[in-house]
């Protein structure tokens, strides 16, 4: 198939690659919070699927939902210092385990509460962005996919220098470093703890918002994100932003050859297998190691 | 820290408390007769699990205030005890189980979805109660050869055999080229079987046969191909994210395809959620507010529609109506039993043969219902964007013309 008509080639490393930046966004959000806390957070495609429904919810007020984008991560900055101040405070300083366990209940809790909030109803936002064809028209690129790898990309570009820049990203990549000796110089880690996990729940936001204008949201949707960011971190490694951006194109377009030369049924399963084969791999060396962000 | 315990565990005594104290009833307790049923009120398919309640109690209220159910010269009215399943099979054969030996429940109604009727079959089965069923379809709940099982709606396979049919007949009985994207999941496998077997009578070629993962949102890939190899009808069945999701990639990659079918059509909202851009899509329904058949409770098909908006508020889904038709087809078995013996109800089951407002219902011995032929509808819009479902086939309950093919997407 892949052979017979060459576009599809084209076609599905396009596909993959708008896919994966928007992958390598949440994945980043993961490194962040697992680099500076320690913390891998099963969570993380919950946080984007109720990103999502902000978006969802303007949008059924009449407001675009590309707006989304602004208001949903603002919003669930705020969500994200709640669970951190309720749960996660808790658990910083124990092992994986712990974490791994309280962030399990918070996705359980999650899917609950947005089934109860919102119905078990899937939804869209329509943002009517129209198509863009190349090659002849053989190639389709919906507009929505393209805006959704655009603001992604300026999202990661602003948090990297807001990191570089300023003093809060200071505070952040020393805490990361070294926990501890920021202490002693004067850096309230509880803080910056509570704004890495809010800022990680803002690219969520952003995520969610992007994906319910170019896929479809479910309140049980979330899992396949956190399993795709997992394993982009795991692959890229925690400090490492180039790297996550292109493993997660990497995966986007891994999970596009899956889709048509395996097909469409495989296309999760592909990318469960992939992580293991590479944990396997890697043998846990990221767990072990506590690398810290550049 | 005392007091948290302290207060922990009253929650929990009282937790402990309101899961036992419903009393053990019996099925008829003075003049009521009492059905069980385990529903998705939460889970995954809660909305379907609440249109199938509403549905019941609807035709609970109505049976009931038309003169309940008369057993032996003596009137009877119906009551219903539900149970939250989760969604969840396992939860909903415990719940069977508990209904059936702790509540004492000896008649029982359907849950929603075929997989939780699967898990739900085996327990009735087992205790020797009827089930009257109205919302799993799964062709494989008629193959087992139970006997206490009894379905309002039509099985799975034919929800999309007419469309294929249709699309040979407009190609002069020749056989169509066929693309199918189907999800994984014992229904949709069913409409998929449906459709090997109506290409396989039709002389149809299927050139494309995808199956779609249970975290569906991207089907991409399908539609490319379809693009590239041009067949002549796209079959799309995987619930409401298929149908979502098909439409939304369908127009943002303006796929052309001359007809495209599809299932959950209404219970995805589809003219609401995509306006102008689901136009053209054929639906396959149990059920659909224009049919003309009648009944003495629901009068028809129109009525029943108005009287349900006045109730909850929303026009109902075909799940609702049929599931309101299940406790018709109660009513008359019991009346016809004249008994609340549980051989002689299945009995009096096996042998119905009426008409209500939802259909014609008539069962086949595996038990599904082989009366009621499956409807389809389009969706057509009028210029300024508000958009309908109109019944096309099967002709004799037309209320439109079929608009076939589907004009190409640079020409809309």
């Amino acid at each position: 198939m892949v052979f017979q008509y060459p576009m599809i080639t084209i076609q599905a490393c396009l596909d993959g690659i708008l896919l994966g930046v928007l992958f390598a966004l949440i994945a980043y959000g993961m490194a962040l919070q697992w680099g500076v806390m320690n913390i891998i957070n099963i969570a993380q495609g919950d946080l984007v699927i109720l990103g999502g429904y902000i978006a969802y919810f303007m949008y059924l007020f009449g407001i675009h939902p590309a707006w989304g984008v602004i208001v949903s991560p603002f919003i669930m900055y705020f969500v994200g210092i709640g669970i951190y101040k309720l749960v996660i405070n808790k658990v910083v300083d124990r092992d994986l385990f712990i974490s791994i366990l309280a962030t399990f209940g918070i996705s359980i809790l999650f899917m609950q509460l947005m089934n109860f909030a919102f119905g078990a109803d899937v939804v869209l936002a329509n943002s009517g962005y129209g198509t863009t064809f190349l090659f002849d028209s053989n190639v389709v690129l919906p507009n929505s996919k393209i805006f959704s790898a655009f603001i992604s990309i300026l999202f990661a570009i602003c948090l990297v220098i807001y990191m570089k820049k300023s003093k809060l990203g200071r505070a952040i990549r020393a805490t990361a470093q070294n926990a501890r000796a920021a202490k002693i110089l004067g850096v309230d880690t509880e803080k910056v703890y509570a704004a890495t996990f809010g800022i990680n729940a803002a690219l969520c936001g952003v995520a969610g918002a992007l994906i319910s204008i170019t896929f479809t949201i479910h309140p049980y949707m979330g899992l396949p994100y956190t399993i795709r960011s997992f394993m982009i971190v795991i692959v890229a490694g925690l400090g490492n932003l180039p790297g996550v951006a292109m493993s997660g194109m990497g995966l986007g377009v891994f999970e596009e050859f899956a889709d048509y030369i395996l097909g469409t049924e495989f296309r999760i399963g592909s990318v469960f297998l992939l992580l293991v084969l590479i944990l396997v791999y890697r043998r846990f060396k990221l767990s072990r190691k506590r690398e810290y962000l550049k | 820290m005392k007091i948290n315990k302290i207060i922990l565990s009253f929650i929990s005594a009282v937790a402990i408390l309101l899961s036992t104290s419903v009393v053990s009833l019996a099925k008829v307790v003075g003049d009521k007769i009492v059905l069980g049923a385990a529903i998705s009120l939460t889970g995954k398919y809660s909305s379907n699990g609440v249109h199938t309640q509403n549905g019941y109690n609807m035709a609970v209220d109505r049976i009931n205030s038309m003169g309940g159910v008369k057993v032996g010269g003596k009137t009877y009215k119906f009551e219903i005890i539900y149970y939250d399943d989760e969604s969840n099979p396992k939860r909903a054969a415990q719940l069977a189980e508990r209904l059936i030996s702790q509540d004492g429940v000896e008649f029982m109604l359907g849950p929603y979805s075929s997989g939780l009727t699967k898990a739900i079959a085996p327990v009735t089965e087992k205790y020797g109660v009827p089930m009257v069923e109205a919302n799993g379809a799964s062709r494989s709940l008629f193959t087992k050869g139970y006997k206490y099982l009894f379905a309002v709606l039509a099985p799975a396979n034919l929800y999309l055999d007419v469309a294929i049919r249709t699309a040979v007949e407009l190609n002069g009985g020749k056989g169509v080229r066929i693309a199918q994207a189907f999800e994984q999941d014992a229904f949709s496998q069913d409409v998929r079987l449906g459709i090997l077997d109506a290409a396989k009578e039709t002389g149809s070629e299927i050139i494309i046969d995808d199956k779609l993962p249970k975290e569906l949102n991207d089907m991409a890939a399908t539609l490319v191909k379809v693009k590239q190899m041009k067949p002549d009808v796209l079959v799309v069945s995987g619930h409401t994210k298929g149908a979502l999701t098909a439409i939304r990639q369908i127009a943002e990659m303006k796929v052309d395809v001359p007809m495209l079918a599809m299932t959950h059509c209404d219970a995805a909202k589809l003219s609401k959620q995509h306006g102008k851009n689901s136009q053209y899509a054929l639906c396959a329904s149990q059920w659909h507010k224009t049919l003309t058949y009648k009944d003495n409770f629901f009068k028809d098909g129109m009525t029943y529609a108005a009287d349900f908006q006045k109730e909850f508020g929303y026009d109902p889904p075909y799940q609702s109506a049929e599931s309101s038709a299940a406790l018709l087809v109660f009513k008359d078995a019991f009346e016809r039993a004249n008994s609340f013996d549980q051989k002689k109800v299945r009995d009096a089951l096996a042998a119905t043969n009426m008409q209500t407002f939802y259909g014609n219902i008539k069962f086949a011995p595996g038990g599904q219902n082989v009366d009621k032929p499956m409807v389809l509808f389009q969706v057509m819009c009028d210029g300024a964007g508000k958009c309908e479902n109109k019944v096309v086939a099967p002709l004799k309950w037309a209320s439109a013309k079929l608009i076939h093919p589907i004009p190409k997407w640079s020409n809309r």
